[in-house]
């Protein structure tokens, strides 16, 4: 009796101890030298994985930041605090972040990009383009039916007119909204951004614009007006380079298509709150 | 031939006849956690794999050579969650040495099947039908396809019904386990098929 629990007991503790012994052989020789301040960064991350930094989570971020390829300012939920201390762990002067915002390009509303057929499937904007590319004659344009709005986590976007818009105050930055959107018609650009270009069609002109009477033609007028050479036209569709914008709004007033706007919003109406809807 | 034979039924009922997620009920938290998108189910599917493939080549000799030398029979479920649990660590420090890619890949479902019933219950399953250490290594080998193939058509699936429209009171959990339901009874049609895969 005794000898049957003895011996059972040798063997699970020579088990155990065979293994926990190859564990140990496994941990010396197979040890793999890794970057301390890589260590370090990844320990002071969020660990959250959000991805708002560009990089595949916080470990992708941690590992380019060790090799000097990112700067610490790119974390959004840890914002300065974190930036901080990333600072100090690699001994850099931090940048205070620009707040950026999430903006909507486009400007097809109800009655500049008509639909071109009547959809009434799911209503979120995935299944929509999944049908031809979604009802609206503009094939880039904002389908309206607000996956952004849901995904939202500060109630900062509504839909007005069939267009998505972002309030620039509410918005935090996080840019969920961007990962929702099947158009891949939302960007960040910073918050102080006076000039904007609401179009994101990539067509020739003449398609575009039949398509949309808000649509970006290519015609290059703002590209040649721009005193900075802050905005190009790329792929058909204008772009501006924040960093060297000044907000001047030259090129709004000579663009011919209305695409490249001073202000942020269409004018609400009076009285009129979506966000508290 | 014979031999031979034998090994291909036994592949063949442990991928579709006696499929473990989806027959035997075992390995479910995996099959249900890490099923949502297709590359994880993947990747969860490789490593789970692997690791049924290195338990059984572990576990199968101990038991042979060890336990019922012994007499400890009834030991078994301790000695091989020892073995199985360490043998993961082992191979995920390894991996991290010689394969980064693969570590990179795989190193996050590892940790999480040190524990899985789905290995434990293919190390014990083996002893318990009586195969030699080759049965053995196919018959893992063909559970952990058979694991694999269970979590690509759920994630398939699963991609599905997020497109759908499925009434709030099914939403999240319900239409998932009725979902799982579903492929589980379509592979009871698998039944009866490996009798005759010679015949």
């Amino acid at each position: 009796m005794l000898i049957d629990i003895l011996t059972a007991l040798a063997v699970v503790v020579a088990v155990g101890l065979v293994f926990g012994i190859l564990l140990a052989l496994a941990v010396r020789f197979f040890y793999v030298e890794e970057d301390q301040t890589e260590v370090k960064i990844r320990e002071a991350l969020p660990g959250i994985n959000c991805g708002a930094c560009g990089f595949s989570g916080c470990a992708g971020y941690a590992k380019a930041m060790a090799k000097g390829e990112a700067k610490p300012n790119l974390c959004i939920p840890g914002a300065e605090g974190v930036a901080a201390v990333l600072g100090d762990i690699l001994g850099v002067e931090v940048e205070t972040p620009k707040d950026m915002i999430a903006f909507v390009h486009c400007n097809g509303t109800c009655e500049a990009c008509p639909s071109m057929a009547r959809y009434s499937g799911i209503a979120t904007c995935r299944a929509g383009s999944m049908i031809y590319g979604g009802p609206k004659s503009c094939k880039y344009g904002c389908l309206g039916c607000g996956d952004c709005q849901s995904v939202c986590v500060a109630n900062a976007i509504c839909i007005e007119n069939g267009v998505a818009i972002v309030n620039t105050e509410r918005c935090v930055g996080c840019g969920l909204c961007i990962k929702e959107c099947p158009k891949k018609l939302i960007s960040m650009i910073p918050q102080e951004a006076a000039t904007v270009v609401y179009c994101a069609n990539k067509d020739k002109g003449a398609d575009a614009r039949k398509a949309c009477k808000h649509a970006c033609i290519g015609c290059k007028k703002c590209e040649l007006t721009c005193p900075e050479k802050a905005i190009a036209v790329k792929n058909n569709c204008a772009v501006i380079d924040y960093e060297k914008c000044n907000g001047c709004g030259q090129c709004a007033e000579a663009c011919p298509t209305e695409c490249i706007k001073k202000v942020f919003f269409p004018d609400i109406p009076e009285g009129f709150d979506p966000f508290n809807k | 031939m014979e031999e031979f034979k034998t090994l291909i039924v036994i592949l063949m009922s442990s991928v579709l006849v006696n499929n473990y997620v989806l027959n035997r009920f075992l390995g479910i938290c995996p099959f249900l956690g890490v099923s949502k998108k297709i590359n994880q189910a993947v990747g969860m599917g490789v490593s789970v794999t692997l690791v049924m493939l290195v338990a059984t080549l572990a576990t199968w000799p101990i038991n042979e050579f060890v336990l019922e030398r012994f007499g400890l029979e009834y030991l078994q479920t301790i000695v091989f969650i020892l073995i199985i649990a360490s043998l993961v660590q082992i191979l995920e420090i390894v991996l991290k040495k010689f394969s980064p890619s693969l570590h990179q890949g795989l190193g996050v479902y590892l940790p999480l099947i040190t524990t899985n019933c789905a290995v434990l219950g293919v190390c014990i399953n083996n002893i318990n039908d009586g195969y030699t250490f080759l049965q053995s290594v196919v018959s893992s080998l063909g559970c952990g396809l058979g694991f694999l193939l269970a979590m690509i058509l759920f994630s398939g699936i699963r991609s599905r019904i997020d497109e759908t429209e499925v009434p709030v009171f099914f939403r999240g959990v319900a239409i998932t386990l009725i979902a799982a339901s579903f492929i589980s009874l379509a592979f009871m049609g698998f039944a009866g098929i490996v009798d005759n895969l010679f015949a």
